[in-house]
């Protein structure tokens, strides 16, 4: 009996990896006039995509305090989040992406798929929680992998994963920042972890999960909740002034 | 016109084989049921003469993102699934106690079986490691490590309840530190347990509670760690 349900994890696994070499993607290094155009283009634009988490039939956690009038599902305040942080870095002058602009469903291909036919720079995946405090953000284990002609599409991320520890850093200063030139900003505690995600792992582009919990006090206490406009709003400027740090890091085009 | 012998012939083949199909679904659905009931069975409560061991138990804490090792004395069975469940009971307890930094809801057994099995020697595309990394550091501990895996090498199948799942807390961060500190508790109880795969109910599922990726081998190296990584 142990060996018939070994059997079939085994069979199981081998079927991934046929998908997963099937899925693979095709990195060409000769690249025709026309690609080239577009690539020049792409270059001078600077491309954010947006993920808003779940949707449609994946409501994703219930937030908010239990019966509280603001109760809500992640899917309408990942939405909600991607909306406004679009508006902040539209007029930063970024070009953005969203991977949904409505509460529709979308799997986590058809989101990688946005994120490498847009050629972005950066792409920011949005959560959010009511376990933890803070902000979580999180970058794929993938380990780092050399460009190579032929990718698997489940690991593509791990050419980038250098560069998105990079972002995740950045992110990272921006909210434990206490704001330059005299202006008081309040700190956001934040946590940097790794793990696999699949959405993100298939990204040839830099990307993190950031995902926004409520504020808690010393005895972890709410102090704000994630349906808080302001506190939302406060994430989301350290959102936009860490993208534009990224983007001059990169070489402002 | 095709000979009334040969029409009969190829009926009663025709049944044969349908019912041939329904009688191997049932055996394999017996089997599998018969195998999640013999593991659950294995009791977790030690036998009065059982004498206190030292158990090793990664507690996660959800305001730094890590795990931090602390010791207690557990009575346990000889055998060791049965061992291995209860350690992780164990563990998962700890998280409903009102001190808890990884707050859980209260539940009875949230293991339902544990089941160790020798690593299959090729699903290493499969595999991955993960880790986190220190509080607002960039934790570089990730990382696969492709090891080839060695005779004594185990697998821990670990079934959660599904009232466990529905019932844990949703989110990108209490999920993969409940998945880690599973992972990490494990490997430093048994050392053989390298790698680790989860059920829910008895059933592969996609994620924990929407989040946390179930459809991964995780690699408990990895996973112990990044307890006490440095970038
Ligand atoms: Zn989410």
């Amino acid at each position: 009996m142990r060996n018939g349900w070994r059997r079939r994890t085994a069979s199981g696994a081998r079927a991934g990896v046929g998908i997963a070499l099937l899925a693979a993607v095709f990195l060409g290094q000769s690249a025709s006039a026309a690609v080239q155009a577009d690539a020049e283009a792409a270059a001078k634009r600077f491309v954010v995509v947006l993920d808003a988490a779940h949707g449609g039939s994946d409501p994703g956690a219930t937030l908010g305090a239990v019966g509280d009038e603001a109760e809500t599902l992640e899917k309408n305040v990942t939405l909600s989040m991607s909306q406004r942080l679009r508006a902040l870095l539209v007029a930063r002058g970024f070009t953005v992406i969203e991977t949904r602009e409505s509460d529709v469903a979308l799997d986590e291909d058809a989101r990688a798929t946005v994120v490498n036919q847009a050629q972005a720079q950066a792409c920011i995946v949005l959560h959010a929680s009511e376990a933890g405090s803070g902000v979580h953000l999180f970058v794929s284990s993938l380990p780092p992998m050399q460009p190579q002609a032929m990718v698997p599409w489940k690991t593509a991320q791990a050419l980038r994963v250098e560069s998105s520890l990079k972002l995740g850093n950045t992110l990272n200063s921006a909210f434990t920042s206490t704001g330059r030139d005299g202006e008081s900003i309040e700190p956001i505690p934040v946590t940097l972890g790794r793990t696999t995600l699949p959405g993100i792992d298939s990204m040839i582009c830099p990307a993190v999960a950031v995902e926004i919990a409520p504020l808690r006090d010393k005895e972890g206490k709410v102090v704000s909740e994630v349906t808080d406009a302001d506190y939302q709003a406060h994430v989301l400027n350290a959102l936009a002034a860490a993208l534009l740090v990224w983007r001059s890091e990169a070489g402002e085009p | 016109m095709t000979p009334r012998y040969q029409k009969i012939l190829f009926v009663v083949l025709f049944v044969a084989s349908v019912t041939m199909t329904a009688v191997l679904v049932r055996l394999r659905e017996r089997a599998h049921d018969r195998l999640l009931a013999g593991a659950m069975e294995a009791g977790t409560t030690a036998p009065a003469v059982a004498p206190l061991e030292q158990v090793t138990l990664m507690v996660a804490d959800d305001a730094t993102s890590t795990l931090a090792p602390e010791t207690i004395a557990l009575p346990l069975p000889e055998e060791p699934q049965a061992r291995a469940r209860a350690v992780l009971n164990r563990l998962l307890s700890q998280y409903s106690g009102a001190q808890s930094l990884h707050p859980l809801p209260t539940m009875a057994e949230p293991v339902e079986s544990v089941f160790l099995m020798p690593v299959p020697q090729a699903n290493g595309d499969a595999r991955r490691a993960v880790a986190t990394g220190d509080s607002g550091r960039a934790g570089a501990a990730g990382g696969a490590i492709l090891s080839v895996p060695k005779n004594a090498d185990r697998i821990a199948i670990v079934n959660l309840a599904d009232q466990f799942a529905a019932s844990h807390p949703s989110g990108l961060e209490t999920e993969t530190l409940t998945v880690l500190s599973i992972c990490a508790t494990l490997h430093a109880n048994l050392p053989e347990v390298t790698e680790v795969r989860f059920l829910v109910g008895g059933q592969e599922r996609a994620t924990l509670h929407g989040h946390a990726d179930l459809t991964q081998t995780y690699l408990t190296a990895a996973s112990a760690a990044a307890s006490g990584a440095q970038p």
